[in-house]
């Protein structure tokens, strides 16, 4: 019996040449696909995913680079952290505070203003384009140079914003100057230059929504506000949530911005504009305590991950 | 067909008060859109007029400079190192462009049209690091650049700057879509001929991607162009900067002479913001692509 299947095994194989050559294709196909991967495969092993482990591990330790040798410290990093969160004068609460500031208040605000600048594009036949270019520049300028237009923006008594603040005789601003003005003058920038992004990608999702939707509407004698409320608004819900979670992120990374406004670039006036990942930079490389540095950016990417899993549940769900 | 059977108060709709709500609308989109768009143009205007300024006329708010002057140009470009920090940019965005385009093209060709043991492995392993945010690869990546594998010391070096962005996870993804769009019949065609699989890849699927890569190109250029962080971390010598990191450099030394800082700001910002206009139209298509498929 086994025999015989053997024989069978034999008999085709021979038989069916072209099935042989077919095979050691389809093994050079294999061979082919994994030279063309070799070096993007140990790229991404070694730029991506063991920096990403050397993250974890570096938090386990009090790491110093100019020291000779890293202390294993355990989670004694992690629990400085819980301790600084805790204690309400600490430079990381602040920062942590701040951040969320810069998410809760930048991302919708972001977000309705795109969406509204979006739908008066997609209302405008002519000049469109120029429109839609003067909303995209800020975009794509350095962030560093809209930093420091802005800095100039907002000076006290020559700046343009004081200035034209004296012409309407109205008081004069602090504004990066003082601890309570600060952290919205940024987030004005921050908004102001991000615009632009949400817009085209408000704008490609109009576009998808059928023009048969809003001829029925039409029909209907749906007026304006019921066809914003019952078909655009749904209709962009996938664009929505993507811009949502894209902003959030973006908002969370908040670092630049702060760096170049505020004064010596330390998050100032006193700690009221100063980021997460700006107390991750100063604490790895003008504090070289790497270590902490890394807990704090764990943190960060915990908070990243979890709000990415929460898109994806959304986004599932809207489409089933 | 059933035209006839709808009520009849439907066909009686008032076209023209419709278009005149219409037309209500659009006046009051113009004028919005003309004011905010008016936000959006003043701060580059503002930095402009500042850099042709003397600098006591700085304290004026005089928009036109009383006494224009390009003096601040001739400072910037001799006395300070923003020419270099031009280059350096250049050839860091250069560097990693080229790069992206070669492998996220190559890599995106390999996972649609190859099937091979441990593709879903390997694809889930470059997409997952999209998850890994910059800010917490920085500091190993700088540990590694100051003690590398092989040879002297990365930090102060284009590699040194560029490596993190030579291949790029959101690249390989778009590419794979793109890739898709290929018909396998052409492949297989050049395979009877003879070609051989990389010529496959340079000679059919290469050029029937053109845009797809020229939109992946001008992306990540312009990505390199204003990326930050990593460059900050990984230049300390003022003569491997950035055009960013320089700029940063140089206005948090010179504090308060506002017509120098802004002339840096707008020699680094104008002649990008040329080649944006001419390409706008590709990179707006990229972004959506990138944006709404990454």
């Amino acid at each position: 019996m086994a025999d015989m299947i053997v024989g069978e095994q034999k008999a085709n194989r021979t038989e069916t040449q072209p099935g042989l050559f077919h095979l050691t294709l389809t093994r050079r196909k294999v061979m082919w696909a994994y030279i063309f991967l070799a070096i993007p495969i140990i790229f991404f092993l070694y730029i991506r995913i063991y920096p990403t482990l050397f993250a974890f591990q570096m938090s386990l330790y009090d790491w110093n680079p100019l020291a000779a040798e890293q202390h294993f410290v355990g989670l004694e990093n992690y629990q400085t952290l819980v301790e600084e969160l805790s204690s309400d004068k600490s430079v990381t609460r602040a920062a942590f505070v701040n951040t969320w500031h810069y998410v809760i208040i930048g991302m919708p605000l972001q977000l309705v203003l795109s969406l509204l600048i979006a739908l008066m594009l997609n209302e405008i036949r002519a000049l469109q384009t120029i429109f839609r270019l003067t909303f995209f520049l800020p975009f794509v300028t350095s962030t560093i140079a809209v930093s420091w237009v802005f800095r100039w923006l907002y000076q006290p008594q020559i700046g343009l914003l004081n200035v034209m603040l004296k012409a309407f005789s109205l008081p004069q601003q602090p504004f990066l100057r003082s601890p309570d003005q600060a952290l919205y003058s940024i987030l004005a920038v921050i908004i102001w230059q991000g615009l632009g992004f949400g817009v085209i990608i408000f704008l490609a999702g109009l576009k998808q929504i059928p023009r048969t939707y809003y001829e029925a509407a039409e029909v209907d004698g749906a007026s304006r506000c019921q066809t914003f409320w019952n078909i655009t608004l749904p209709l962009l819900n996938p664009t929505i949530v993507y811009l949502v979670v894209l902003q959030s992120i973006s908002f969370l990374r908040t670092f630049a911005q702060v760096l170049a406004m505020s004064n010596q670039g330390d998050g100032g006036p006193l700690n009221s504009t100063t980021t997460v990942v700006l107390r991750v930079y100063r604490e790895a490389f003008q504090r070289l305590n790497m270590g902490y540095a890394s807990t704090l950016t764990i943190t960060l990417f915990a908070i990243i991950l979890i709000v990415t899993i929460v898109q994806l549940r959304l986004t599932t769900r809207s489409t089933e | 067909m059933d035209i006839t059977q709808q009520p009849d108060h439907l066909p009686m709709r008032p076209y023209r008060s419709k278009s005149r709500t219409d037309f209500r609308y659009k006046a009051l989109s113009y004028l919005c859109l003309m004011l905010i768009g008016m936000t959006m143009i003043v701060p580059f205007t503002w930095m402009i007029s500042t850099s042709f300024k003397p600098k006591p006329e700085t304290r004026r708010a005089n928009f036109f400079p009383q006494e224009a002057t390009t003096e601040n140009y001739a400072y910037v470009m001799t006395e300070t190192e923003l020419p270099r920090w031009y280059l350096n940019s250049i050839i860091v965005a250069v560097m990693s462009t080229v790069s992206v385009a070669f492998f996220d093209t190559l890599a995106g060709y390999v996972f649609a049209k190859y099937q091979f043991p441990g593709k879903k492995i390997i694809f889930i392993m470059f997409l997952s690091s999209l998850m890994v945010p910059t800010e917490m690869l920085v500091i190993p990546w700088f540990i590694m650049s100051v003690h590398p594998p092989i040879g002297p010391t990365w930090v102060d070096t284009y590699w040194g700057i560029a490596f993190p962005g030579l291949i790029t996870a959101t690249g390989v993804f778009l590419m794979r879509q793109f890739m898709q769009g290929v018909p396998d019949e052409l492949l297989d065609a050049g395979r009877i001929d003879g070609v051989s699989e990389f010529g496959l890849f340079w000679r059919i699927a290469v050029p029937l991607s053109l845009p797809a890569i020229g939109a992946l190109c001008i992306f990540n250029f312009l990505g390199n162009w204003n990326a930050f962080i990593w460059p900050l971390i990984a230049t300390s010598a003022k003569e491997m900067m950035t055009l960013p990191v320089g700029l940063q450099f140089f206005s948090s030394e010179n504090g308060s002479d506002w017509h120098l800082i802004m002339t840096g700001a707008s020699l680094s910002v104008i002649p990008l913001l040329i080649i944006v206009i001419i390409f706008q139209r590709y990179i707006i298509e990229g972004i959506t692509l990138t944006g709404l498929k990454g």
